[in-house]
C-alpha cells in the first residue's frame, strides 16, 4: 500500500515536469506574442512581460489581408468538410453492412491507398486540374473530398461495425430497403463517428499547406497557412507579430480540440492513425 | 434467387456493393489509379509543361542516380531522419505508460501532451523557427543556463536535421495516444496470470506488454517511414532545403523539380521510386501483422 502510493507520487512528479516541458513551448508563444521589441530581445526570459502589449494583435492582424485569408480557408473547410462527409458514409456501409463478393479485396485495396504519398499522384491530379482550367481557383481543393477519403471511410466502417445486425434485420423484414437501413437507421446512430470525420476533415483542410501552394497564385486567395508563411517571409525578426498571428491561428484548433475532445481520442484510437 | 443471380456477370448482391462504394471507386480510378499510371509514363519523358512531354526512356531515372549534387543527398537526409522514428517511439511509449498507471488526472496530462500535435503546421514552423533562434530563442537559453554549449541549430548544417527531429518530437502525443489506446486493449487476464507466475513490472512489460501491443508499434514505424520520405511544409517553410542542402529532403527535391525548375519527368521519376519504397512497406504490412486493425464487430 505505502509502495503504490510512493509510486504514484513520483509519476505525478514525473508527468507535472513533463507537462511544462511540452507546454513551455505554448507560454513562450503566447508571452512573446504580448511584448515589444525591447522585452522580445533580452538576456534572460520575461515570462509574463511589463507592461503587456495587447495592441500586438491588431497590429498582426492588420499587416497582412487575415480576414480574406480566414474567409478563404473556411471556404474550402466547409467544402472539404461537405464533400469528405457526403462520399464516405456511403461506401462505409458498403463495406461494413453487405456482403457481397470481392469486398474484402476492394476493401485491403482501399486500406492500401491510406499508405500511399501524396507525392506518387500529384503531379498528374495537377496536370488534369490545369487541363480543366481549375488552377487559380479553390475548386482542385474541395472536388478530390467528394471522392470519398479512405481514411474516413474506414472510421465510419469501424463505427458501423459496432451498431447490432439485428436493428438491419428487423428493417429489411419490414421491407425497408439497403438505402432505406443506411438513411434512416444507419447514419442517425452514427452522429458521433460523423463529427469525428468532419473534425478530422476540418483540421485537415485549416491546415493544408501543399495543397493551396500548388493550386493558388493570387495573393487574394491565399489561406491562412500560405498567408502566415507569407507574412513569416515579410516580418522575418519581428517576433511578436509572427507570435501573435501563429497564436490567433492556434487558437481555433485549440478550442476545437477541448469541445470534442472525446470525439478526437476516440478518432485516433479506432484508426490506430495520426490524423 | 442465388443460382440465377449467378448467371449474370455481376450478382444483386455485388451491384449494390458496388453502388455503395462508387464514390470511393470512382475517385480511386481518377485521382489514384489513373495518376499512378501517368506518373509512371511521365517518368520515362522530358516534360516542361508548356510543351508536349517527349519520350527519354530511363534517363530521368539515370541522371538522378547519377546526380550526387541534390539527389543523393535529399535520399541521404531523409534517410538520416529515420532516427527520428525510434525516437518518437520510446518517447510516445514511454509517455503512454506513464499514463497508463491509472492515475488521478489522466485525462489532463493526456491533453496537455496531445495539445503541441494539433498546432497548425506553418504556425508551428514559425513557432519553432524563434524557440530555436541562436540568440534569443527560448531552447538556447535554457541551455546556457545550465551551461550546455548551445547550437546553432537551424543555421549549422550539422544541427539543422537534428533541430527539426526536437521540433517533431514536440508533438509526439499524435503517437502516446495511439499506443495509449493500445495499452488499454491488452487484456489483463494477460497480466494476472503474469503475476500468478511472479512477474516483476519489467518482466510484464516485455513479456506481455509489448507482444500485445506490437502490431501497432510495427505499424507506426512503416507509416512513419512512408511519412518521412513525405517531410516537406517545415523545409519549405523554415529552411528551403538549408542551410548547405542539410535539410534538403526527399520530397523538398521533389517538389522543386516540378514546380520550380519544371522538370515534370524527373519530379515523376523521383515519385515513382517513392511508390515502390511505398509498396515495398505496404507489402510488408500486409504479410507480417494481419493484427494492426482490430474488427470489432467482425463475423
Amino acid at each position: 500500500m505505502k509502495h503504490k502510493t510512493l509510486s504514484g507520487i513520483a509519476g505525478h512528479i514525473a508527468l507535472i515536469a513533463l507537462s511544462l516541458l511540452f507546454l513551455a513551448p505554448f507560454a513562450f508563444m503566447v508571452s512573446t506574442s504580448l511584448k515589444d521589441e525591447k522585452q522580445v530581445f533580452t538576456e534572460t526570459i520575461q515570462w509574463i512581460p511589463s507592461p503587456i502589449h495587447w495592441e500586438n494583435y491588431p497590429a498582426a492582424l492588420l499587416s497582412f489581408p487575415f480576414w480574406t485569408y480566414l474567409k478563404n480557408t473556411l471556404m474550402i473547410c466547409v467544402g472539404t468538410v461537405t464533400g469528405t462527409l457526403v462520399s464516405a458514409a456511403l461506401p462505409a456501409y458498403g463495406f461494413a453492412r453487405l456482403r457481397w463478393r470481392g469486398r474484402d479485396a476492394m476493401f485491403y485495396l482501399m486500406i492500401a491507398t491510406i499508405m500511399l504519398p501524396a507525392q506518387v499522384t500529384q503531379l498528374p491530379i495537377f496536370l488534369i486540374f490545369r487541363s480543366l482550367g481549375w488552377t487559380g481557383t479553390f475548386l482542385p481543393l474541395i472536388v478530390p473530398s467528394f471522392f470519398g477519403n479512405a481514411f474516413s471511410i474506414f472510421l465510419l466502417r469501424q463505427f458501423f461495425l459496432t451498431i447490432p445486425e439485428e436493428l438491419s434485420d428487423a428493417a429489411r423484414m419490414d421491407g425497408c430497403s439497403e438505402w432505406g437501413i443506411f438513411w434512416r437507421i444507419l447514419l442517425p446512430l452514427s452522429k458521433p463517428a460523423l463529427a469525428t470525420v468532419a473534425l478530422f476533415a476540418f483540421m485537415g483542410a485549416w491546415t493544408d499547406f501543399q495543397g493551396p501552394l500548388i493550386y493558388v497564385h493570387d495573393e487574394a486567395q491565399y489561406t491562412l497557412a500560405i498567408g502566415l508563411s507569407s507574412f513569416l517571409g515579410r516580418h522575418g525578426g519581428q517576433w511578436n507579430l509572427l507570435m501573435a498571428a501563429a497564436t490567433v491561428v492556434t487558437i481555433p484548433l485549440i478550442v476545437a480540440f477541448f469541445f470534442a475532445q472525446r470525439t478526437f481520442i476516440q478518432g485516433i484510437a479506432v484508426t490506430g492513425m495520426k490524423g | 434467387m442465388r443460382t440465377n443471380s449467378r448467371k449474370t456477370f455481376l450478382s444483386r448482391e455485388q451491384r449494390l456493393g458496388l453502388w455503395f462504394i462508387s464514390p470511393w471507386l470512382i475517385g480511386f480510378v481518377l485521382l489514384t489509379l489513373y495518376p499512378i499510371l501517368a506518373t509512371l509514363y511521365l517518368s520515362f519523358t522530358d516534360y516542361r509543361v508548356l510543351s508536349p512531354p517527349r519520350w527519354v526512356g530511363w534517363a530521368n531515372y539515370r541522371e538522378l542516380l547519377l546526380d550526387t549534387e541534390n539527389f543523393w543527398p535529399s535520399l541521404g537526409n531523409t534517410v538520416f531522419f529515420f532516427l527520428e522514428l525510434p525516437l518518437a517511439l520510446i518517447l510516445g511509449l514511454a509517455l503512454a505508460l506513464l499514463l497508463n498507471q491509472k492515475l488521478r488526472g489522466m485525462t489532463i496530462y493526456r491533453t496537455l501532451f496531445y495539445l503541441p500535435s494539433i498546432v497548425p503546421v506553418v504556425a508551428n514552423a514559425m513557432l519553432w523557427l524563434w524557440l530555436l533562434n541562436p540568440e534569443h530563442g527560448l531552447v538556447n537559453t535554457g541551455l546556457r543556463a545550465v551551461h550546455i554549449p548551445a547550437p546553432a541549430w537551424l543555421a549549422s548544417p550539422l544541427w539543422a536535421k537534428p533541430a527539426l527531429i526536437v521540433m517533431d518530437l514536440w508533438a509526439v502525443g499524435g503517437s502516446m495516444v495511439i499506443y495509449l489506446a493500445a495499452l488499454q486493449g491488452v487484456p489483463t487476464s494477460l497480466y494476472e496470470a503474469a503475476d500468478l507466475d511472479g512477474a516483476n513490472a519489467f518482466q510484464k512489460l516485455v513479456s506481455v506488454t509489448l507482444p500485445a501491443i506490437s502490431p501497432v508499434i510495427f505499424f507506426n514505424l512503416i507509416m512513419g517511414v512512408i511519412g518521412t520520405f513525405q517531410y516537406f511544409t517545415q523545409t519549405f517553410v523554415m529552411t528551403k532545403g538549408g542551410p548547405d542542402k542539410a535539410t534538403l529532403f526527399y520530397a523538398l527535391y521533389l517538389y522543386q523539380n516540378a514546380f520550380q525548375y519544371f522538370r515534370m519527368g524527373a519530379a515523376c521519376a523521383m515519385a515513382w521510386l517513392l511508390f515502390l519504397v511505398t509498396l515495398a512497406a505496404t507489402f510488408l504490412v500486409f504479410k507480417t501483422s494481419a493484427g494492426w486493425v482490430y474488427y470489432e464487430g467482425e463475423r
